[in-house]
């Protein structure tokens, strides 16, 4: 009876482990990759696009990234029937909030109330965990802009910059590497860096527009606007990045050859 | 037959309040507190049936509290009089609601001083100055005559001992002194009673 500790949500395994809740942590590793940025003008978020089938109509809105309120926007890795559960929940925090103080939920309060529910099916019986890691990015008048992580557990915590989904810590290591201080790295610089990031972790050879959706977030007369990357915008920075990239290999090469023709000269 | 009256002034909230606990005809005390510091600048002050008011507002301030506890920062003063005007509007819709007036006073860092006015039928309004009670027949005229903004202290303390006085020359009930407090950037602050100027006969 090697299952005799998985089959349930609610119990522990000698080893003190829910089974049933890191296999839902294993099922996002698998899922679309997902990263966000944070900057000192605004903060983004970059997804990996899956669904390239031509065939397919076109979203209103867009296909991962989705709108909570005036103030927050969330993408997920995961299973999207949970998802739109999840988000429906979070759209539904968000309105209770509006309506009992007429102003917009601080982003920490909406993400730790959703993660009280992502808690609950861990513990109570008959319950299947949420399948879905969530990027969230918002703006709130106590902290400015923030960028939370929430995983299938319960558990949450706010970041910086940081990736969920496929290939994520090779990811979370390159942004490790490549992030500068909030302070320092500007919106243009987190878009670059974002390509950067998701052209090295996605297995693909060429990144082009289709395959990545980007939100921001920023400030406007104080307001906060979010907003979608065209296509063309997308293509922009890729382009930037192929170009840097192309400079660097070049330039390896070059030091490459004056190394060889050293070594024949002696 | 009580009176909550409340100016906003330039940079802070003046709140005064009677004194007067009443049963009936007769008044029991004349130093009742009718005022609830809900955080260190919100200030509520309340009027109406006794037992009501009492339980309400702690129950509002203890929810105040209670956000506080669980965000590590306050609510904001608009906030928290829209938070206070829902639960009196659910109270209003029950079995039987809370028969109380409020004046909610409070300072935000953003927004400034601001001054709600809410009633037992959950109508919550943002005013300059306010006043709850018989007073407000005969004090609301004279405020809309000499109300200015950006008022000092000094200004809004003589604006209310205008008030006061002609309450208590025309009003029947003899409300006695009123307790004045203020709410600013700096907290909440006790500023003692004040007594309206004996009536002179002609």
């Amino acid at each position: 009876m090697a299952r005799r500790y998985d089959s349930r949500t609610t119990i522990f395994s000698p080893e003190g482990r829910l089974y049933q809740v890191e296999y839902a942590m294993e099922a996002i590793g698998h899922a679309g990759t997902c990263l966000g940025i944070m900057a000192s003008d605004g903060i983004l978020l970059a997804t990996e696009k899956r669904n390239t089938n031509k065939l397919l109509d076109e979203v209103s809105y867009s296909e991962k990234i989705y709108r909570l309120y005036d103030d927050m926007a969330c993408s997920v890795a995961g299973i999207t029937a949970d998802a739109n559960v999840l988000t429906n929940e979070l759209r539904l925090i968000a309105q209770r909030y509006i309506l009992q103080y007429q102003e917009s939920i601080p982003c920490e309060q909406l993400v730790s109330t959703l993660c009280d529910v992502k808690q609950a099916y861990t513990q109570f019986g008959g319950k299947r965990p949420f399948g879905v890691s969530i990027l969230y990015m918002g703006w709130d008048k106590h902290y400015g802009f923030q960028l939370y992580q929430s995983d299938p557990s319960g558990n949450y915590g706010g970041w910086k910059a940081t990736c969920i989904g496929n290939n994520s810590a090779n990811a979370i290591s390159l942004l490790k590497q490549e992030y500068k201080d909030d302070n320092t790295i500007n919106l243009s610089a987190a878009l670059d860096l974002s390509i950067k990031v998701l052209a090295k972790t996605l297995d693909m050879t060429k990144l082009t527009p289709d395959k990545v959706e980007i939100a921001t977030l920023t400030r406007e007369n104080n307001k906060t606007v979010m907003r979608i990357l065209k296509d063309s915008e997308v293509e922009v920075h890729i382009k930037k990045y192929e170009e840097e990239e192309a400079r660097l290999e070049a330039e390896k090469k070059k030091e490459a050859d004056k190394k060889k023709a050293e070594k024949s000269d002696k | 037959m009580e009176c909550l009256i409340g100016i906003q002034g330039k940079d802070f909230v003046l709140i005064a309040t009677d004194t007067i606990s009443a049963r009936s005809v007769v008044a029991m005390k004349d130093d009742h507190d009718k005022m609830y510091p809900l955080s260190n600048n919100l200030l509520m002050a309340v009027c109406g049936e006794a037992g009501d008011s009492i339980q309400f507002s702690e129950y509002i301030a203890k929810n105040v509290q209670l956000y506080k506890m669980r965000n590590g920062y306050e609510l904001s003063p608009s906030a928290a009089a829209n938070f206070t005007r829902r639960n009196m509007a659910e109270s209003l819709r029950s079995s039987r609601s809370h028969l109380v007036n409020l004046l909610i006073a409070g300072y935000d860092k953003e927004e400034g001083p601001s001054l709600y006015f809410l009633d037992y039928l959950a109508s919550l309004n943002k005013m300059p100055f306010a006043i709850h009670g018989h007073g407000s027949l005969f004090a609301l005229s004279i405020m809309d005559k000499y109300y200015e903004k950006d008022l000092d202290f000094a200004g809004a303390s003589a604006l209310l001992m205008k008030c006061i006085t002609e309450i208590q020359k025309r009003f029947i009930v003899n409300l006695g002194k009123f307790r004045v407090r203020t709410v600013d950037k700096d907290g909440i602050h006790d500023k003692g009673t004040v007594a309206p100027e004996p009536v002179v006969a002609a």
